[in-house]
């Protein structure tokens, strides 16, 4: 097919990919170009102003909120990436039967509904007699997110020269020093997409956290999900705070972007 | 010394076995320990009894499996030809549009949803007056993004000559799609189906936030029982959902891949 010819197909074609997407995005775009303006309802538009910015951050509740979503985000990630890469090392080279039992049981989080992993999680600490505190809830984003740095750094393992560990223990390095110089710069881009994979889940979380968490414990999905079921419409400041969090994401976006590129380069 | 250095990384599982037979396997455990046993911790069928005797009940449970299987068709629908074009060469487009559908994962499902709460609204369309059209709309605005990422990962894979080969062989273009793009495209499909399809009948959020708690799924069961502390009950209704899963599993299990979350990055 020659470059320059117009085709219909391949017109059509696009104009479908670019309606989906422009469908897809109306919800936040409206959102977003009303956050610029200080009105009740979204669809009356009253004139430009910043209002709707200087009250969400100066809104405490909201606040706390978002510092609390990126605190459990952030610890449960670094947790899961630890545990979750020592794992995959360690599964990888089991024997055959613990290899299935563990991989299976990794599976498990990964297929099972999210509202059965929080009750299962419940029941456990309900039964042990613990109070739900910001460990117990930290417990539950692990469970969340771990499965997802195994499957990540697996892949990597597998790729990974088997001779390389070998011939740095002949070459005297200790089992530790071989690990953590030989193996772990090999497997580095599969913990950081575990790391970053189980900051998504956790940051998008609502049922885990809602059934594992201190009832005075609000991330932004429960405290999203508090008020919208008080009321109507979103409260107008979460309209600025969409728009807060879409420059985040899109932020994100153009990183991972430049990187993945930067790779193919090399 | 040979065996010692095997034996050292091997261990290194062992937290990670530990957490997990700790986290994941004694609560599933519990569970089925619960939905077989009343208050008093007898061993008893009432739970059972209980929960397939309400009308209420087994109504959620059939609605919620019915609202899955349209869930899964209209994602599947509307996507599988998104990542087809997304996936074709001689289309130019980039990995960032691609990552484009998927951004809105980034942002907080919850805050999402409302968003498209608000935009019916703003349209006219009240979760209150219209609760099931809401509630279709908000599934699918959620789940679509994690049918494209799939469906795409398995397209980019695809070996292009095998269809190249069925026009050539004379096949038109719904047979060469029936035949060759179809078969070629199923772990995709099945891929997307099981993100889809039970998050779809368990979440309660967006049937909540959308249809403004007009409409009951079997997710909602789940959380009402836990807010009322009657974990026996509540565990049966879970035990029901596993197995549900642990049938989709046995059936997909040969076709499983596991591109479907992790395979963008």
């Amino acid at each position: 097919m020659s470059k320059n010819k117009f085709s219909l197909s391949d017109f059509l074609c696009k104009f479908y990919v670019y309606i989906l997407l422009f469908v897809m995005y109306a919800p936040i775009l409206l959102l977003i170009v009303y956050s610029f303006t200080d009105t009740k309802i979204i669809g009356k538009w009253g004139g430009f102003s910043l209002h709707l910015y200087k009250a969400l951050f100066r809104d405490k509740e909201i606040m706390q909120a978002f510092a609390n979503t990126f605190l459990v985000a952030v610890s449960s990630a670094v947790v899961s990436t630890i545990l979750g890469t020592l794992g995959a090392i360690g599964i990888f080279y089991s024997g055959k039967r613990s290899k299935a039992f563990l991989e299976g049981l990794s599976n498990i989080p990964v297929m099972n509904a999210e509202i059965v992993t929080a009750l299962s999680l419940t029941i456990l600490f309900v039964f042990c007699g613990i109070t739900f505190n910001f460990t117990t809830l930290l417990i539950g984003h692990v469970v969340l997110t771990i499965p997802f740095v195994v499957l990540s750094v697996r892949p990597k393992l597998m790729q990974m020269d088997p001779n390389i560990y070998e011939a740095a223990l002949d070459l005297g390095a200790t089992p530790s020093k071989a690990l953590r110089e030989v193996i772990v710069p090999e497997i580095l881009p599969g913990v950081f997409s575990g790391f970053i994979l189980s900051i998504t889940l956790s940051l998008d979380d609502y049922i885990i956290t809602a059934f594992t968490r201190d009832t005075a414990f609000q991330t932004l999905s429960t405290y999203v999900y508090g008020v919208t079921s008080k009321k109507g419409t979103l409260p107008p400041s979460l309209r600025a705070l969409t728009t807060v969090i879409t420059l985040i994401a899109l932020v994100i976006l153009i990183i991972v972007n430049i990187k993945s590129s930067k790779e193919k380069e090399k | 010394m040979r065996k010692n250095k095997v034996f050292s990384r091997k261990i290194l599982a062992l937290p990670y076995a530990v957490f997990l037979v700790l986290f994941v396997l004694i609560p599933l455990f519990l569970i089925i320990a619960y939905a077989f046993t009343d208050e008093s911790g007898a061993v008893t069928l009432s739970n059972f009894r209980t929960f397939f005797s309400g009308a209420h009940n087994i109504n959620t449970l059939m609605f919620s499996i019915f609202i899955g299987l349209a869930n899964t068709a209209i994602c599947l629908l509307l996507g599988y030809p998104a990542a087809f074009i997304l996936a074709k060469r001689n289309m130019n487009f980039g990995k960032a549009t691609v990552l484009l559908f998927v951004m809105p994962m980034w942002i907080n499902f919850v805050l999402r949803t409302a968003a498209t709460r608000d935009l019916l609204f703003a349209m006219g369309i009240k979760g209150g007056e219209h609760p099931y059209l809401s509630t279709m709309i908000g599934m699918v605005y959620n789940y679509l993004p994690f049918v494209i990422l799939p469906l795409y990962t398995t397209m980019t894979k695809m070996n292009y000559s095998l269809i190249e080969a069925s026009y050539d062989l004379g096949a038109n273009k719904v047979k060469t799609f029936f035949l060759t793009i179809l078969p070629m495209t199923m772990p995709g499909i099945v891929s997307a189906s099981t993100m889809v399809f039970m998050p779809t009948m368990s979440s309660y959020v967006i049937s909540d936030v959308m249809g403004e708690r007009k409409i009951s799924l079997i997710g909602n069961s789940i959380q009402l029982y836990f807010d009322q502390g009657l974990w026996h009950i509540g565990s049966l209704v879970a035990l029901i959902m596993l197995l549900i899963i642990a049938f989709g599993s046995f059936c997909t299990e040969t076709e499983e891949e596991h591109t479907s979350r992790g395979g963008l990055w």
